[in-house]
């Protein structure tokens, strides 16, 4: 870990203020995995700027109909929040499946989606890594790669290889039900769907958001239509809890009688950031929710995805996911063991 | 009043909920600076340059130790042989520019404070240049040969060798089958990473200082021993202390890498140091060597085994022969006439393999007993029925000896009906539950129940209390409060009067804490001990011609209560206090040695044995798989605490989930690297793996192993766990999968 | 719709100089300590290093193994993945602070030891102070809930069958058939 200043502003305007003027500062929140990466000498910041005590805590309702959830609010208080369980349920969920208790309880929305990478070889300053040191190249490729990423990849170019996966389980749910991302900057706020928040490596692997120099998030807001009658994250990993995803699956149903009227799906623990295609999901509408219609929706989520290896296997673990995820939301069953 | 075979409660317990109970890197030394370990990147070559200006350019930062500027230590390779070294040359941290595996330790930072250390080593640079590898055990398995033999060979004899014609027996034979197996490399990772704190004390008239070492360790006298040939100090300047230890497993039984750093710092600064390992670097020194076992067997249709093959091969380093017993077992559980055992090592570029609970057991028990599930099967008989109409009543490898206790047939018979074994369709896919397949598997399990030599101490003060020691260690195992329920039995005192102390090189002398031999080796020499204290109490209390005692003979006595009394008129009694008080004011005190007698168990075979009955809970789709609950039913002699002991069973099945389902080093052999060198990504079970976990004790009786009859139970709950888990998943799929961890990917695919 | 925004460009640091050392007040069970420490010290190492409070257990140091657990403001978390400074007037508790002032355990502890619920002890303090926090948070109903919300604390032992026993004991938690 690297010396760094300290300070603690005490509002959103001077936190700003700190940031622009210290480009090579950077916001804590929670900590949960800026201090592990500082500890690995992958980030250096200057400064820390300790944010946890400006107002950012709140979970509130919108006028739409919608949920504002405070970017500082902790991961444990959003999943166990009464609106969030009763209206989010997919979301409440999908916490509940990461990390652990003490670490939801200080890990905050506003960073977990700022969550990097676990590829080993991101982590291990030993080894060659575009996302770590761009143009080093990727240890991943041709190593041990289990758990990378079969869908969005970079792997044409050496010097921009990049196969790492995005670990977060909230930023999935998030995905599905298509959160807004609220954010402030030296330019005043604007807004970021979820699914132009995050990025694919392309070939700026180092670049995991597309977040502006001076920018923080505020809030994550979430639009009224929570799915909350037909939901399930499905999430495979190598224990039963605390531990990665292999593949997880965000799925929320809209359902008359038996057919589909809307459908969200997203996955994670593919790909470099949630992946979520609305060609598949729109393969459902009108159709009957039995398996034998999800395999298609599987099929086309999949469409040109790419094993490395090791990870090959996580194709048709993905589509088998769907098809049970997708099941389990229609029946409100969960039959999964983990 | 008797405390053996009690469930006493752990006697240290409220320290460890306290937090009072101090590891390695907690005792609070004045003075001391902190040492932070840098590691190579590289696999094989050497190092060109190593630059470590910018880190002692940084005010607080007093020294970086490298290859070119360490302290002259022993030139001979013998002088860094520790007590369980494997034949070789051992690995001497930064002796040379050599770099001989990935992870090796290169430099070391000391500094005032452990965070400037920790910055301070991040800015060593080193150039290397590299040279080529080999890492990869399956790629170079043709060129795997015999083992060289050293004094480790006495407990981890070779295969036997040959005998009769597997070959043309399995031929003959009417069914036959064959696996391979392939077992990927498994670490430690005790909960408590290895650390060391150096306390310099004052120097002697030649400039050598006394240096108290807090060392996580499983054996403190190793760790003395180790320290004092390496660094020419005398055993009396060095004393090694280790009363608690977060979990050993193996991994303590030779010294690391951090007791060698920290000595060397402290000695040539003259201040106290610390070194801790990082987490990543607990992935840096010995592991469980990854293996590929061969196994064939022949049966004739009744289900006499006729023929048995059984070969290893595994990776060691290059500069030690590291050996473990893998396919030995399969000739102790299976008394065939044509059994051919073979064992062999490919040194790769890797640090040398290290024992890891029950090593070399876990192993081959997993290939041998998932083929006999394998043979049960072509046969259509029950896998109980199999094992037990191939019983084995002597053990063949060790020159047709006899056990010396060998309740296995009732482990079968109680682990079968308490896990209602009975109730099992033994047709594969037959059993479900929900959408899940259900498997029900069993496998047999085997352990040593070995003895060395130990001394022990026991002093009984004045106010009547009774201390006893010995530097054994307790690493979760129930040393302290076991050993203190032998001592008060053994003088008939009050457990509240008694305490037993360990893990110091002041106290006497005993052998590393591992192979499960501990209650054995040390157990034995307290009761020694505290009846030689005996002896000399009812010397004194019959010195006085009126005394009571004046013509008792040992036989004539008892001690019961806290008193000293006559068998024949147990109303004639003496308090030991009072005893003790005819010694002039001093307290009464004895030392004593005990090993086991050669011409007596000699004559024996002595193990443990178990049965592990398993359900699984296999999701096809997914390819998920949960144990759901086992039981293992254990033959280890006498219990000597029911609580402790179900724990050490509890804590091996765990373990023998963890292996089965979870646990894999993996290597990128382009770096020649372990790539998932942390607790998130190199998998062990947390709580929500872990289910209904049942533990049986059966009677066994055994006045061979040792006076008191009782056998380590520290391994064998891990033994039979990997091929009971394993055969369950065939029963509940149909798949047999031979290789471990029974991850998602190879239950699909 | 949103436009797609170029990504901002890297910043190197290039602080070199030594983080001054600063006063941070930590209230550690129920007592105010005061520390001359710098930024980068982590609530685990000031816990461990600077005041000598050594129950808590450093396992991993990248919050991976739960032995750091300490409570701030009764919620658990893992002390070491976060910074000294940060928590100037939060109430913090380790296992240290979980016994009465007589010297009585707390029933966690007590469960701990009845049911032997641990081997080597290293994880010990952690597991107690993850149920301590667990209890404040109700969220476990059920022993399945137990075994899942203890599950951000790893046991090399092997220990959990008997860790659940004593913290669904302490709950009053039926055991399942």
């Amino acid at each position: 870990m690297n010396p760094f200043a300290y300070s603690r502003p005490d509002s959103i305007d001077s936190a700003i203020d700190e940031l622009v003027t210290e480009p090579a500062a950077k916001f804590i929140g929670g900590g949960t995995n800026l201090i592990d990466l500082m500890k690995e000498n992958i980030e250096k910041p200057s400064r820390l700027i300790d944010i946890n005590r400006l107002p950012l805590t709140d979970i509130v309702e919108l006028p739409d109909g919608g949920l504002r959830l405070g970017a500082l609010a902790t991961n444990a208080d959003t999943a166990y929040n009464p609106l969030v369980k009763e209206r989010y349920p997919l979301l409440s969920q999908t916490i509940l499946a990461g990390a652990s208790p003490q670490l939801r309880n200080m890990a905050t929305n506003g960073g977990n989606l700022f969550q990097r990478t676990r590829c080993y070889y991101f982590y291990d300053t030993s080894m060659p890594c575009n996302k770590r040191k761009p143009g080093s190249g990727c240890g991943a490729l041709n190593g041990y790669n289990r758990i990378h990423a079969i869908l969005g990849t970079s792997d044409s170019n050496p010097l921009t290889t990049c196969i790492a996966t995005h670990p977060s389980d909230m930023c999935v749910a998030l995905a599905a039900l298509e959160a807004v991302v609220r954010v402030e900057g030296p330019n005043g706020e604007r807004t970021v769907a979820m699914a132009d928040f995050h990025r694919l490596p392309g070939n700026e692997p180092q670049y995991d958001n597309t977040l502006q120099p001076g920018e923080i998030v505020t809030a994550i807001d979430l639009p009224a239509n929570g799915f909350a009658q037909h939901y399930n994250y499905l999430k495979l990993r190598d224990r039963a809890s605390y531990a990665f995803a292999l593949v997880s699956v965000a799925a929320g149903l809209e359902l008359e009688g038996n057919t589909v009227t809307n459908a969200r799906i997203a996955l994670g623990g593919v790909a470099h950031k949630p992946w979520r295609k609305t060609e598949a999901e729109e393969l459902l509408v009108g159709k009957e929710a039995v398996a034998a219609n999800f395999r298609p929706v599987a099929e086309k989520l999949l469409e040109g995805a790419k094993g490395y290896g090791h990870n090959t296997f996580k194709i048709d673990l993905a589509k088998r996911a769907i098809v049970r995820a997708l099941t389990e939301a229609v029946t409100m069953q969960k039959a999964t063991p983990q | 009043m008797t405390y053996i075979g009690q469930p006493v409660k752990r006697v240290e317990g409220a320290d460890k909920v306290t937090g009072k109970a101090k590891y390695a890197a907690e005792f609070n030394v004045p003075d001391l600076t902190y040492g932070y370990v840098v590691s190579s990147a590289l696999v094989k070559g050497k190092i060109t340059s190593i630059d470590t200006s910018e880190a002692l350019a940084l005010p607080g930062v007093l020294e970086v130790f490298t290859h070119e500027n360490r302290p002259k230590t022993a030139w001979f390779d013998m002088n860094y042989k520790d007590m369980d070294a494997p034949p070789g040359s051992p690995f001497r941290p930064l002796h040379d520019e050599k770099i001989k595996y990935s992870g090796q330790p290169i430099a070391l930072v000391v500094a005032e404070t452990f965070e400037l250390a920790r910055y301070a080593a991040s800015l060593v640079k080193a150039t290397y240049e590299q040279e080529a590898h080999e890492t990869d055990l399956e790629a170079h398995l043709a060129e795997a040969r015999d083992p060289a033999v050293g004094v480790a060979s006495l407990l981890k004899p070779p295969p036997p060798k040959p005998r009769g014609n597997a070959d043309m027996a399995m031929m003959a034979a009417d069914v036959s089958i064959k696996a391979r197996h392939v077992h990927g490399p498994q670490h430690h990772n005790p909960m408590e990473m290895f650390a060391t704190t150096v306390e310099y004390g004052k120097e002697d008239k030649d400039g050598k200082p006394y240096l108290t070492i807090y060392d996580k360790t499983q054996g403190a006298y190793n760790s003395q021993l180790y320290v004092a040939q390496i660094f020419d100090l005398p055993f009396s300047h060095v004393r090694v202390i280790s009363p608690y230890v977060g979990g050993g497993f193996g991994s303590g039984l030779r010294p690391q890498y951090q007791l060698f750093l920290a000595v060397m710092a402290s000695k040539a600064l003259k201040r106290s140091v610390r070194v801790t390992l990082t987490r990543q670097q607990m992935f840096t020194f010995g592991h469980r060597p990854n293996t590929v076992q061969e196994v064939e067997l022949g049966a004739s249709s009744d289900g006499t085994i006729t023929a048995i093959k059984h070969d290893a091969k595994a990776a060691t380093s290059q500069f030690e022969d590291y050996t473990e017993v893998v396919v030995n077992w399969t000739g102790m559980l299976y008394d065939v006439p044509d059994t051919t055992l073979t064992y062999k090592l490919k040194p790769l570029d890797i640090y040398s393999p290290l024992d890891m609970r029950a090593p070399g057991g876990v192993t081959g028990d997993h290939a041998i007993e998932t083929a006999i599930d394998a043979l049960a099967y072509e046969l259509g008989m029950d896998p109980v029925e199999l094992r037990l109409k191939n019983y084995s009543e002597k053990n063949w490898t060790e020159g047709d000896k006899p056990y010396s206790s060998k309740e296995l047939r009732a482990c079968f018979y109680q682990g079968a009906e308490r896990f209602g074994w009975k109730e099992r369709n033994p047709e594969p896919r037959s059993m479900k539950r929900g959408h899940n397949l259900v498997g029900w598997g069993m496998a047999t399990g085997i352990w040593d129940a070995g003895r060395l030599f130990a001394r022990a101490e026991a002093i009984l003060t004045v106010n009547g209390k009774l201390r006893v020691s010995s530097a054994t260690a307790d690493i979760g195992t129930g040393t302290y409060t076991i050993m203190t329920q032998i001592a008060a039995d053994t003088l008939g005192m009050p457990i509240e009067d008694v305490i037993f102390k360990l893990g110091d090189t002041e106290m006497p002398l005993a052998p590393f804490q591992g192979g499960s031999m501990t209650i054995s080796t040390v157990g034995s020499a307290v009761k020694q001990v505290c009846e030689d204290l005996g002896k000399k109490l009812l010397k004194l209390a019959g010195k006085d011609a009126k005394s009571p005692f004046y013509d008792a003979n040992w036989k004539d006595v008892t001690f019961f209560d806290g008193e000293l009394r006559l068998k024949k008129d147990p109303h004639v009694s003496m308090k030991l206090v009072d005893i003790v008080a005819l010694n002039g004011g001093r307290a009464v005190s004895e030392t004593s040695t005990s090993m086991p007698n050669p011409l007596v168990s000699g004559k024996y075979s002595k193990h443990t044995h178990s049965a592990a009955f398993v359900e699984v809970e296999v999701d096809e789709d997914l390819g998920t798989v949960t144990v759901k609950r086992a039981v293992t039913a254990v033959a280890g002699g006498r219990i000597m605490n029911p609580r402790t002991a179900r724990s050490q069973i509890i804590g091996g099945m765990v373990w023998g989930i963890s292996s089965a389902l979870q646990e894999d080093s993996k290597m990128d052999h382009n770096y020649g690297r372990f790539m998932n060198h942390n607790l998130a990504e190199y998998h062990v079970p947390v709580c929500a793996d872990i289910h209904d976990l049942d533990v049986i004790f059966v009677e066994e009786h055994d006045d061979i192993v040792n006076p008191l009859g009782a056998k380590g139970l520290g391994e064998i709950g891990i033994v039979g766990m990997p091929a009971a888990i394993a055969n369950a998943v065939f029963h509940a799929t149909g798949k047999r999968i031979y290789d471990l961890p029974i991850t998602i990917d190879r239950v699909l695919y | 719709m949103q436009t797609t925004l170029s990504p901002p460009a890297p910043v190197e640091n290039a602080s070199a100089a030594l983080p001054a050392l600063g006063t941070v007040r930590l209230t550690v069970n129920g007592t105010a300590k005061t520390l001359q420490i710098a930024p980068w010290t982590t609530l685990l190492d000031a816990l461990r290093e600077y005041l000598n409070l050594t129950g808590t257990k450093k396992g991993c140091d990248h919050g991976q193994c739960g032995a750091c657990t300490v409570l701030i403001n009764g919620k658990r978390i893992n002390s070491c993945l976060t910074l000294a400074v940060m928590h100037d007037d939060h109430e913090i508790t380790s296992i240290e602070g979980l016994a009465n002032a007589d010297g009585s355990l707390h029933p966690l502890q007590t469960a701990f030891v009845d049911h032997d619920a641990f081997q080597c002890g290293y994880c010990t303090p952690g597991q107690i102070c993850s149920a301590v926090g667990l209890m404040n948070e109700g969220q476990a109903k059920s022993e399945a809930d137990v075994r899942e919300l203890m599950s951000g604390n790893i046991c090399r032992c092997g220990a959990y069958p008997h860790i659940v026993d004593a913290v669904t004991e302490v709950m009053g938690i039926e055991k399942q058939a």
